[in-house]
């Protein structure tokens, strides 16, 4: 697979046991859309993202990103970038450093990556912040960076755990335009987890809706909103 | 929030342990300092003085540097397979050098490195001319590395297991090889950690008494410490001790205050082996590297431990133990360890209350804050003067009262209670510290005081961390040896000094049989500390 093209991603028959809890995930993700997963909390939201990260393998089924079966890979070898709600940067390291990482993680550059990683830093809003460590930034400026580092990797699919769950609501909307921005401009797979509705609102394309361990809702955002009947997910709408 | 009695008299009580802590310390080194100018003409800093403070600073830095070296792989391969067979126990195994009194720990040593041991038979086996000696630099050397390792791991570790999850993630993520992990991740952490471990060890190294007396020898391989200790009770040269004993000070008052410029590493904060996920070194070569770096730690880690065991076992133990020299040593010690312990954690807890009510004032003034400062201030002062230099000052001073040897017990306890305060300190005031925060408010808003206040709230959750400061405290002066060299005679005979004076004696069994009673009763009682330490939640 080259770098920069859509992928959707297949979970098919996926089958996980983490201790008392067990996981079972049949769904399909489509290529360019955002996605969100979402639940109450333990439900099961993060451990799908692992299995697509490659953080958790799978006992039984395949994880197929853009056709490629994945299941074995190693996580650094899956079309997928990755941005946490927190710690996303090394805080010993400047932001040139943490986002060069995600060009070679031996930091190994040419000049065209240097210049690579300038115009991202530029592109999310942080031009010119290259020497600056994750520190001096607010909450808001360090997962910026982490987008921009993202943006250099430019794999096909990016993973959101609760990107925005540390930051202030106003900051959070601000975020949400970047992603959104963002989006429009590459065209990525999104699969992002959150818990918050008005992210679902204002971002997601399509809904996974995740309870004890299985997928129960998956499909369009106004369908999931109109949700009334299932217990669980208007129970989840009302309290959100 | 103390009603204002209770703050006055927690005031006092500060006070009170101030002044004593101070005159404590501070009388021995004005002793010191009037002594010597008795001798003006006869200064004892000669070339031989000279050569001792090099050969102190030589062993301690030689000692730290590989204590180090050796905790670095140790650490990184721990830290790299979260799921290594018995990697807890492996961890766990790494404090029992702490608890360790330094006596039987040598005598381990002396069992597996010395001439007979195994490891100098395995290199005569090899065809090797010269064996390893336990005794001078390299013994010494060994013995601290032995003691100090797993100390520096055990704060390595800390640093890496308090990294976010994500690091190792992201690392994975971004394809990160071992040594792009190790340059990005690790080193930068450990970077964190080392300076404060190499300088906490230096300082240990640097003061080390009974390990240097035991595998020293000779003035080649002696520090300050062990030749004050020589010359003020085997060749009864006070200029001279004097003269050690002050240099001693400057020495150790240059680490600290080396050592209050390094960041903060509490001790106290170790690694507790919880499993990092990991997604890298799957490699064979890694495999292979990070498992026999670990067992090559545990087999040196635990062969002195087992010789300590085997040859514990194998000698008369059951008369030794039932021996009358030995039960009276055995009380003698219990009793000059109890009492220690207890003066200790009362000393440490009349200090925390102290400064817990300083805190509590909205605006202190300015007195206050000093006073709590210099309360604050009371651990560095008890390292500043290490054990056989306050030894030394107050034998002195007692010689002037009267017969040394009518106070040596008050003054074995005295010295033992100082020498356990800081870390006593360190485990008693945070706990304190973060009760009061917690129940404060709502225990005067009850009117809850006094003793029912000490019985109903404080004792149920200080109970914990008073029994792991008591029993630190009480392993601490069972094992000492240093107060009872400077003060020991033939009516007083504890444990340590028992030992050491069979080892003196070559009745090697009895050693053996005593090394291991040692080793084991101070091993319980750190157990208690740290049981009741991982009970917390």
């Amino acid at each position: 697979m080259k770098d920069g093209q859509k992928a959707d991603i297949l979970l098919r028959e996926v089958r996980l046991a983490l201790g008392e809890q067990r996981f079972h995930f049949d769904c399909s993700i489509g290529e360019g859309l955002i996605t969100a997963i979402t639940g109450r909390s333990g439900s099961g939201k993060s451990t799908l993202l692992n299995l697509v990260a490659g953080f958790e393998a799978p006992q039984q089924g395949r994880i197929v990103i853009g056709g490629q079966d994945v299941t074995e890979l190693h996580p650094s070898e899956r079309p997928v970038s990755l941005v946490f709600q927190d710690n996303n940067l090394f805080t010993h390291l400047d932001l040139f450093t943490n986002i060069a990482l995600g060009i070679s993680p031996s930091l190994r550059l040419a000049k065209e990556d240097r210049r690579n990683v300038s115009a991202a830093l530029e592109r999310v809003g942080l031009g010119g912040f290259e020497t600056r460590k994750p520190g001096t930034l607010s909450g808001g400026e360090r997962q910026r960076a982490a987008f921009a580092r993202a943006l250099v990797r430019r794999r096909p699919v990016l993973l959101l755990d609760e990107p925005f769950a540390a930051l202030d609501p106003a900051l959070r909307s601000t975020m949400a335009d970047l992603l959104l921005e963002l989006h429009r401009d590459d065209g990525t797979t999104i699969l992002m987890v959150t818990h918050d509705l008005e992210e679902v609102r204002r971002l997601a394309d399509e809904v996974l809706f995740v309870e004890e361990g299985r997928i129960s809702f998956a499909g369009k955002r106004d369908d999931f909103l109109a949700q009334e009947t299932s217990g669980a997910i208007s129970e989840f709408l009302r309290r959100s | 929030m103390l009603t204002q009695a209770e703050a006055r008299r927690a005031l006092a009580g500060g006070i009170v342990a101030l002044t004593l802590v101070i005159a404590i310390t501070a009388l021995p080194v004005l002793a010191l300092l009037a002594f010597a100018s008795r001798f003006p003409e006869n200064s004892g800093f000669d070339a031989y003085t000279f050569s001792l403070l090099r050969f102190t600073l030589l062993q301690a830095v030689l000692s730290t540097l590989l204590s180090i070296l050796i905790a670095i792989p140790v650490t990184l391969a721990l830290c790299r397979r979260p799921h290594f067979p018995g990697r807890l126990w492996i961890i766990r195994l790494m404090a029992v050098p702490m608890g360790l009194p330094v006596l039987a720990g040598a005598l381990g040593l002396i069992t597996v490195f010395g001439r007979q041991g195994i490891v100098n038979q395995a290199l005569l086996a090899l065809g090797l001319e010269q064996p390893l000696s336990i005794y001078g630099l390299t013994g010494i050397l060994i013995a601290h590395v032995f003691f100090n390792f797993p100390l520096a791991c055990r704060l390595m570790i800390a640093v890496l297991e308090g990294l976010p999850q994500e690091y190792w993630r992201l690392g994975a993520s971004l394809g990160m090889r071992s040594w792009s992990i190790f340059r990005f991740i690790e080193l930068p952490a450990l970077l964190r950690a080392i300076p404060g471990a190499a300088g906490l060890i230096f300082m240990l190294c640097a003061t080390s008494f009974t390990l240097v007396l035991v595998l020293g020898g000779g003035p080649a391989a002696t520090t300050l410490e062990v030749a004050i200790y020589q010359s003020l009770r085997l060749d009864f040269d006070p200029a001279r001790a004097i003269a050690m004993a002050l240099l001693q000070i400057l020495v150790t008052a240059c680490i600290l205050a080396l050592l209050s410029r390094l960041p903060a590493n509490d001790p106290m904060n170790m690694g507790e082996g919880r499993r990092i996920s990991r997604m890298d070194g799957q490699s064979w070569p890694a495999r292979i590297w990070d498992t026999g770096v670990i067992m090559c730690a545990c087999l040196f880690l635990s062969l002195p431990l087992l010789a300590i065991a085997w040859a514990g076992l194998r000698s008369n133990f059951l008369e030794i133990v039932t021996s009358a020299i030995f039960l009276q040593a055995l009380s003698t010690s219990l009793a000059i360890a109890m009492l220690s312990a207890f003066a200790c954690v009362l000393l440490a807890l009349v200090i925390a209350f102290a400064r817990q009510v300083v805190a509590e004032r909205r605006a202190p003034p300015r007195s206050a804050r000093i006073f709590s400062a210099s309360l604050g201030s009371l651990s560095s002062l008890v390292l500043l003067v290490p054990p056989v230099v306050l030894g030394t000052g107050w034998f002195l001073i007692l010689r002037e009262i009267g017969e040394v040897s009518r106070f040596s017990i008050p003054i074995i306890i005295v010295i033992n209670m100082l020498m356990a305060l800081p870390f006593v300190m360190r485990v008693l005031q945070p706990a304190l510290q973060s009760h009061r925060a917690r129940t404060a408010r709502l225990v005067a808003s009850l009117g809850i005081t006094g003793f029912s206040r000490w019985r109903i709230v404080d004792w149920r959750v200080l109970g914990q961390p008073l029994a792991m400061a008591f029993s630190f405290a009480m392993a601490l002066s069972l094992g000492d040896l240093g107060a009872v060299a400077m003060f020991g005679s033939q009516d007083l005979v504890t444990l340590p000094w028992l030992l050491y004076s069979s080892l003196g004696s070559y009745r090697s069994h009895d050693a053996d049989s005593l090394a291991l009673i040692l080793g084991l009763i101070c091993l319980g009682l750190t157990l208690i500390g740290t049981a009741e330490r991982e009970m917390r939640p």
